[in-house]
This record gives structure tokens, C-alpha cells and sequence, in this order.
């Protein structure tokens, strides 16, 4: 029941979710000190997927996640609790931050931490959870 | 500058008002909807003008992320009108 859509919508999909993946992974990777985060990060790139549904169908969405949005979710839960065990084998409290920064060339260091790997996990579970929806929602539609 | 700023956001709250009517009045589903997708056309002036005032460019990012699902809520406003439209099949 999947409408074929307009030369609009496929040249825009085609042109915007790659952008907009872009700018998920820059608002993630800019999350701790400044605006971003896992969470608007990871709603970012489900609009850049449903974008991508609503102009090509399910099938290929499905196709180009190449994972199951419900597997999504379990890796970002794992990834989540990952990330509270490194302060744990520092004797300090369940889910200290840790921060192992990496000096990069030209003279920017890239903080890799573990409030990096929990915010990660949220992207992932966000991502699984949005998508599990919009997925099931455009495939019971076609019923 | 400043009071540029106020101008400005004076004007976009009573241009708010306006498409709330449209929205509230609106006699068709279509007419709602383009009142909505101008109401989110504002918000994202509006905020841009707030990152100007403030001169923090954080607010940017929010404009865009609000107009990427302005867009989104549009394409599936859309879909829904053409699924919900007069069909004879």
C-alpha cells in the first residue's frame, strides 16, 4: 500500500539523511561539556531514518539499518552498562566518570570517557526504541 | 540591538496568534496543518533571533534540529492527508 513517493521527496531524502546522520554524530561526540547529548542526538538520526521510510518504504529502511532496531536497543543497554564497570576496578563508586583523554596532532585531545560510552548506549537504545516504532507503525499500515 | 530583538519577537508572538486562530478555526485538516508547519517555521526564527540576543550560538543547533522535524512532521502530515483523502480504490 506504500504510495510511490515524488521526484521532491526522494531527491530531498536522498540529499538530507546523510546530513542529518552527520550532525547526530556531531551533537553526540559534543555532548558532555556543551549542548547535545545522546539522547536529541539519537532522535536526530531516527527523523533522518523515518525520512529515509517515508520516502522509500520499509523494506529498504530495514535494509539499510542492516540491524534490527530491537537488536539496537539491547546493544545500547549494553553499552550503557559497560560504561559503569571501569570505576568499579578503580575502587571508586558504581558509575564514577572516567576520563582517558587522547592526544590527537594538531593539539586537540580527544576525551574519551565513560560518560562517551553511557551516552553511546543511550544513542543506540534511542535509535532501536524510535525506529521499533515508526518501523511497526508504517508496516501495519501497509496491512 | 536589543530593541531590534524586541521588535522582532513582538512581532513573531502576534504572528504566533495569528496562526493559532487559523489553527483553532481552520476548516479543513490541510488548513491545520499548514498552520502548524508555519507555527514551527516561527519557533525556528524565534530562536534565532533568542541566539542573536543571547549571543550563545548553542541556539543554532536547536533551530535546526526544530526545522529537520518540522520537515519530518510535514512529510508525515502529508502522507497521512493522501492516505486519509478521497479514495475509490
Amino acid at each position: 500500500m506504500m504510495k510511490p513517493g515524488t521526484l521532491i521527496l526522494y531527491a530531498a531524502a536522498r540529499f538530507l539523511m546523510p546530513l542529518q546522520l552527520m550532525f547526530s554524530v556531531f551533537l553526540l561526540l559534543r555532548g558532555h561539556d556543551e549542548p547535545g547529548g545522546g539522547f536529541i542526538a539519537g532522535l536526530v538520526a531516527a527523523g533522518a531514518f523515518s525520512l529515509y521510510l517515508f520516502a522509500f518504504g520499509s523494506e529498504l529502511t530495514r535494509d539499510l539499518m542492516r540491524i534490527d532496531p530491537r537488536t539496537l536497543i539491547g546493544w545500547g543497554l549494553l553499552f550503557g552498562v559497560i560504561s559503569a564497570f571501569p570505576a568499579l576496578l578503580q575502587g571508586q563508586p558504581f558509575l564514577t566518570a572516567q576520563w582517558w583523554p587522547i592526544p590527537l596532532p594538531g593539539g586537540v585531545e580527544f576525551k574519551l570517557s565513560t560518560p562517551l560510552i553511557f551516552d553511546i548506549g543511550v544513542y543506540l537504545a534511542v535509535i532501536g526504541t524510535v525506529m521499533t516504532f515508526v518501523v511497526a507503525l508504517a508496516e501495519s499500515e501497509q496491512v | 540591538m536589543s530593541l531590534a530583538a524586541y521588535i522582532t519577537l513582538i512581532m513573531m508572538s502576534l504572528a504566533l496568534v495569528v496562526v493559532f486562530i487559523r489553527l483553532v478555526k481552520g476548516p479543513t485538516l490541510p488548513d491545520r496543518v499548514v498552520a502548524l508547519e508555519l507555527m514551527a517555521s516561527i519557533m525556528v526564527g524565534m530562536i534565532g533571533v533568542h541566539a542573536i540576543y543571547t549571543n550563545s550560538s548553542s541556539f543554532i543547533d536547536v533551530a535546526i534540529v526544530m526545522a529537520l522535524t518540522a520537515f519530518l512532521a510535514a512529510i508525515g502530515f502529508a502522507r497521512f492527508l493522501e492516505r486519509g483523502g478521497p479514495r475509490h480504490d
